[in-house]
């Protein structure tokens, strides 16, 4: 029989598995466990969650992968792993490691303030945020498998990760008003691919999966982003900076599947204990904002 | 006629557009009373884990087993996962095929691929015999058929990727994500009513 590995259909189909889904930041493989045990359809292995490289400061790079390892060993469901903006040699080290995707982040220091990862060039699928349909489309044209709006990661609040959905699916809608001759201006205008431009207002969706980050901190944060419209979302910060993780992992993926059912989210909100502690978005300074690195 | 796939977690969007494409109405299950009045159910890939902690949560366990003994369910990947008997590890599971399942089986994510499958069922809804284009993703192998069980597609090294008995079917593997609906069309066949 003859088969073909690391296809395009192969790398964005694990996305499409995820689809409905909670994907959590975890530190340890104990963590891991509890995420796993709460329903995550998979888990996102790095030494610090977001808060804690806020809080901490530095240059914040890929994870030990003796870490990720053991993650890796300590559950069933896939595993993915932060590399830096740029950083091919990091995303080399964890497609050895097999790792099932890399996510190239803007919460870790980029390492290449002019070129992404060139992904097509590997073999493993990675996911890249964005904030706009332009950035979106470029990641997915460097070989981005999934994509997830940016979010203002480890802040517990929401508001950037709605801007980022609400401009990217606005932008689709908007497209797909457009006339076909008005795409190649439009590609231009937003540094996008033309063919993706096009394939996306014939889909009316982006080409890959999208997932909703940043930000999201409690189970109607989670339904929030599923009605606005993406496929999933990340939870980082917002579980194990709580006051029980195990808890609120569970209510939140039991909220991103009955994202429309007002009653189920009612139940699931109530006696969460502490969420964590946010801090507003606007009270960060311009050039500590994440969300702004990547290009 | 009206099929169901249980949206609890994993690429259900899939399976309802294929549905769509054949003309067939669907509905979206996550809660037990989703599953009155239909003629058939697709359980969907995902991660079986987080489906069945769903299942058992939201009471669906028993609803879908009742369902299952009467009217036809096709699992794909996690869904067939969720349909076995065993699949060698401490998770929920229908239990109504008697398969075991061993799950990852053919390794992570970069052992993931693309393959042309030989399905002679097939020929009942497509006299052509061509071969189905199918991906599999960090897929589980069907170990072992017993009972009323039988082997519906073997890879060529005799390992096990669907499988079918009564008006149940398991595929290792993902029709939903190629575009090709000749599957779809074999389990609505399956599914309509007597």
């Amino acid at each position: 029989m003859e088969t073909q590995v690391a296809t395009f259909e192969v790398k964005a189909g694990l996305a499409q598995m995820l689809k409905g889904g909670v994907i959590m930041d975890v530190v340890t493989a104990e963590q891991a466990k509890i995420a796993e045990n709460a329903g995550a359809c998979a888990v996102m292995a790095l030494e610090r969650v977001p808060a804690d490289i806020r809080a901490h400061g530095g240059v914040a790079r890929m994870s030990d992968p003796g870490l990720i390892e053991d993650i890796m060993a300590a559950v069933s469901i896939p595993v993915m792993a932060k590399v830096r903006i740029g950083h091919f040699v990091e995303a080399q080290i964890l497609e050895y490691l097999g790792v099932d995707y890399v996510d190239e982040s803007e919460v870790l220091t980029p390492a290449d303030e002019a070129h992404h990862i060139n992904k097509h060039d590997f073999k493993i699928p990675f996911v890249c945020g964005c904030r706009n349909l332009g950035e979106a489309l470029r990641r997915i044209g460097e070989g981005a498998a999934m994509i997830r709006t940016k979010g203002e990661a480890g802040t517990g609040d929401v508001v950037e990760a709605v801007r980022h959905a609400r401009t990217v699916l606005g932008e689709i809608r908007r497209l797909q008003t457009m006339a076909d001759e008005e795409l190649y201006t439009y590609a231009k205008d937003i540094q996008a691919p033309y063919a993706l431009v096009k394939q996306t207002k014939e889909l009316g969706r982006l080409p890959v999966v999208n997932f909703a980050a940043g930000g999201l901190a409690t189970p109607a944060d989670a339904a929030l982003m599923m009605q606005l419209g993406v496929d999933g979302v990340f939870v980082g910060s917002g579980i194990f900076k709580s006051g029980d993780p195990a808890r609120r992992a569970e209510a939140i993926v039991k909220a991103t599947t009955h994202y429309k059912n007002p009653e189920i989210l009612a139940e699931v909100s109530r006696n969460l204990g502490e969420p964590m502690v946010g801090r507003q978005v606007t009270d960060i300074p311009q050039e500590e904002l994440l969300a702004k690195r990547g290009w | 006629m009206r099929i169901g796939v249980l949206a609890l977690q994993g690429d259900f969007a899939e399976h309802l557009a294929a549905l769509a494409r054949l003309g067939v109405a669907t509905r979206e299950v996550r809660l037990p009373a989703d599953l009155d009045g239909l003629d058939g159910l697709i359980i969907p890939g995902g991660e079986s884990t987080t489906i069945g902690k769903l299942a058992v949560d939201f009471g669906l366990i028993e609803p879908l087993q009742a369902f299952g003994r009467e009217k036809s369910i096709w699992g794909t990947c996690a869904g067939a996962i969720f349909l076995s008997k065993d699949a060698r590890r401490q998770q929920p599971l229908l239990g109504l095929m008697d398969i075991t399942v061993e799950r990852n089986a053919f390794g992570r994510q970069v052992q993931s691929f693309e393959a042309d499958l030989h399905i002679p069922a097939l020929k009942e809804v497509d006299p052509s015999d061509a071969p189905l284009h199918v991906v599999f993703i960090r897929a589980p192998l069907i170990e072992q058929v017993s009972g009323d069980a039988e082997v519906l597609c073997a890879l060529a090294d005799g390992r096990i990727v669907a499988a079918k008995q009564g008006h149940l079917l398991a595929t290792s593997f993902h029709p939903e994500i190629s575009g090709d609906d000749r599957f779809h069309k074999y389990f609505l066949r399956l599914a309509e009513p007597a």
